[in-house]
């Protein structure tokens, strides 16, 4: 990106005032060197975001943002409905409520590793991944309602996971205000068998250590110690959410004259708050962030019962559960006065600081986890909410490393069977169904993660807790 | 010199494009969903045993294309086939299809991903420079 446009405010942060068409700042997080590896697309969609009806405060890019639909992939942006504010099926993405969990075991990697080839077949034959795999549970209309509205708890109530969990969930597993006829039936049918699959590219599931500690109090509140083994899940909302994103995207661009918007970008698809077409899309939205709840609960469950058959004395507790594409009514400060806007938050993960009364109460003192995923070979990260979120980004942060190349390249530069032997030697072992999907996601295609957690905490969205490397990654 | 029927991906970010190409814009639209079909899995190994009608409406062809091979996405999802040939009849702001097929078997095709929509990314049909048709958008994996 050319940075010359922009006045560096401090270390992390970058700005553009607003021109043209733009309501509001377009506000760049990342070091020069990140902000400067960004595409120009992405200060493009920034400035795009910030000339929306209704946009409060600023447009914002994180120290992750890339190219993505309308709306930087790493963004944030906030609608007062109050004032014209809008809602866009781009502003969410196709994989609703796509997110990150990780799971607590009390296992030492000592006790993990010389079974580690056993622990990841086992994985592979309990949690369907890939095209074409089916899960277990096949659900009715009636039973597909209900998990629409009633998410991780649905799940809970059906046996799969434990109520505990509930409460290490955003909006404690449940998102108020799904609307499952706003659901059209196409989507329904996408997702009938696929509740407890993990879905294909970026998705994952992996057995990793905790590598490094960063932050001891806040290590300690999150259950993470140094040595010790923990689970982590990213996946989305499978079919329904992209059957979701595709109808309310189309509806919402061919639409906008009617809503007097001018778009753009088409993909920057969006309505008003207060328009029909508004409420139905956040009705059906709300309902895709709970199917992916639920399927992430499922397949946590599905984890679990592999462990607890190989390792009895496991101790295993869900530290947290984070959602990176949504839209959530939230209240926050915007010029000295407290107002209920709509945070869109695209590729983007909620970072609440420390004591934010929507954190569990055993966590408030430290912030809200931000799990971060990272590449198969580099490693993921825990973080902490910082106090300064709130008035940086709306509180949020970055939620992984970003793409640095594209598929097509990546399938030219690397073979897949090459990169599951090369970590191999270095101690991660690796199943998935595709050699051509593992060279897509080939660890040297993705920006370097230490990076941009570190600017993240630079620029005060979240600070660093533990690292975390994989042993085992089951790859969609 | 007419326009061969072929396909093409080109780069997008995090994602990738489909690109086909073709002396008529059914062929060029045929072609985008071969291009469809070989981000997931080499369209050669699909056999077409089975055929599925396909039907679309939309009021400009850039939304059509977008409708077709998200149409195609949807019976890959619900019917778990991948397709490997398409007859495709245009006219008058409708598609009608016939996809050929099969049903997915993960270990002879192996999918590398499953793509999860067709979008208005780089949305482009028109007329090429040798007289023929591109259809082409950027599917998100």
């Amino acid at each position: 990106m050319d940075t010359s446009r922009l006045t560096r405010v401090d270390e992390a942060t970058w700005r553009l005032e607003p021109e043209g068409a733009m309501r509001v700042p377009a506000i760049l997080y990342g070091t020069e060197e990140l902000v400067r590896a960004m595409d120009d697309k992405v200060l493009e969609q920034t400035r795009n975001v910030a000339s929306l009806p209704g946009i409060v405060k600023a447009a914002y890019a994180l120290p992750d943002a890339h190219w993505g639909y309308g709306f930087p992939i790493g963004g944030v942006a906030a609608f007062d409905p109050d004032a014209g504010g809008v809602v866009s099926a781009g502003g969410v993405g196709f994989d609703i409520s796509c997110g990150v969990r990780t799971i607590t075991t009390g296992l030492d990697r000592s006790e993990v590793e010389p079974v580690a080839e056993k622990l990841a077949d086992a994985l592979y034959a309990a949690v369907p991944v890939g095209l074409g795999r089916t899960g277990q549970i096949k659900l009715s209309n009636t039973e597909l309602d209900a998990m629409l509205e009633g998410g991780a708890r649905w799940a809970v109530s059906m046996g799969f996971g434990e109520p505990a969990d509930l409460e290490r969930i955003e909006e404690k597993g449940r998102m108020e205000g799904a609307d499952p006829a706003a659901v059209s039936r196409k989507a329904k049918e996408r997702q009938r068998a696929e509740m407890g699959t993990l879905g294909s590219g970026n998705h994952y599931l992996e057995i990793q250590e905790v590598a490094e500690i960063l932050d001891p109090a806040a290590a300690r509140a999150y259950g993470l110690v140094g040595g010790q083994i923990v689970v982590t899940i990213h996946c989305g909302s499978r079919g329904l959410g992209h059957q979701i994103g595709t109808e309310f995207l189309r509806e919402m661009a061919l639409a906008a004259p009617a809503h007097g918007i001018e778009l753009p970008d088409r993909e920057l698809a969006c309505a008003p708050l207060r328009s029909a077409l508004g409420q139905r899309y956040l009705g059906a939205m709300r309902a895709a962030i709970n199917c992916a709840l639920a399927n992430r609960e499922i397949i946590d469950h599905l984890a679990r019962g592999v462990l607890r058959r190989m390792f009895p004395q496991a101790r295993m507790a869900l530290l947290f559960d984070v959602s990176h594409n949504t839209c959530k009514l939230e209240r926050h400060r915007i010029d000295g006065e407290e107002k209920a806007v709509f945070v869109h938050r695209k590729g983007a993960t909620r970072a609440f600081g420390p004591g934010h009364p929507d954190v569990p109460e055993p966590l408030r003192a430290v912030g809200q986890p931000v799990l971060i995923g990272g590449s198969m070979g580099t490693g993921s990260w825990v973080l902490a909410g910082a106090a300064t979120s709130e008035e940086k980004s709306f509180a949020s942060a970055v939620h992984g490393a970003g793409r640095a190349m594209s598929r097509h390249e990546a399938t030219r530069q690397y073979r897949g069977d090459q990169i599951v032997a090369e970590l191999r030697r270095r101690g991660v072992i690796v199943r998935a169904p595709s050699m051509r999907g593992v060279a897509e996601e080939a660890p040297a295609a993705y920006k370097d993660v230490d990076a941009v957690v570190a600017a993240a905490e630079r620029a005060g969205l979240a600070r660093r807790v533990a690292h975390l490397v994989p042993i085992v990654c089951i790859k969609g | 010199m007419a326009e061969a029927a072929r396909f093409e991906h080109f780069p997008h970010g995090a994602d990738i494009g489909v690109r086909g190409l073709g002396p008529t814009l059914e062929d060029a639209f045929a072609q985008a969903a071969r291009a469809l079909t070989a981000v997931m899995v080499d369209p050669d190994t699909v056999r077409p045993v089975e055929p599925v009608a396909i039907d679309c409406a939309a009021p400009d062809p850039e939304t059509l294309l977008v409708d077709w091979l998200n149409a195609l996405l949807f019976e890959t999802a619900t019917r778990h086939m991948l397709f490997g040939s398409f007859e495709v009849r245009l006219g008058d702001g409708r598609l009608e299809a016939t996809a050929w097929g099969e049903p997915i078997d993960p270990a002879r095709h192996r999918p590398a991903v499953e793509v999860k929509g067709a979008t208005m990314t780089a949305l482009e049909v028109a007329p090429t420079a040798e007289g023929g048709w591109l259809a082409q958008c950027v599917v998100d994996v």
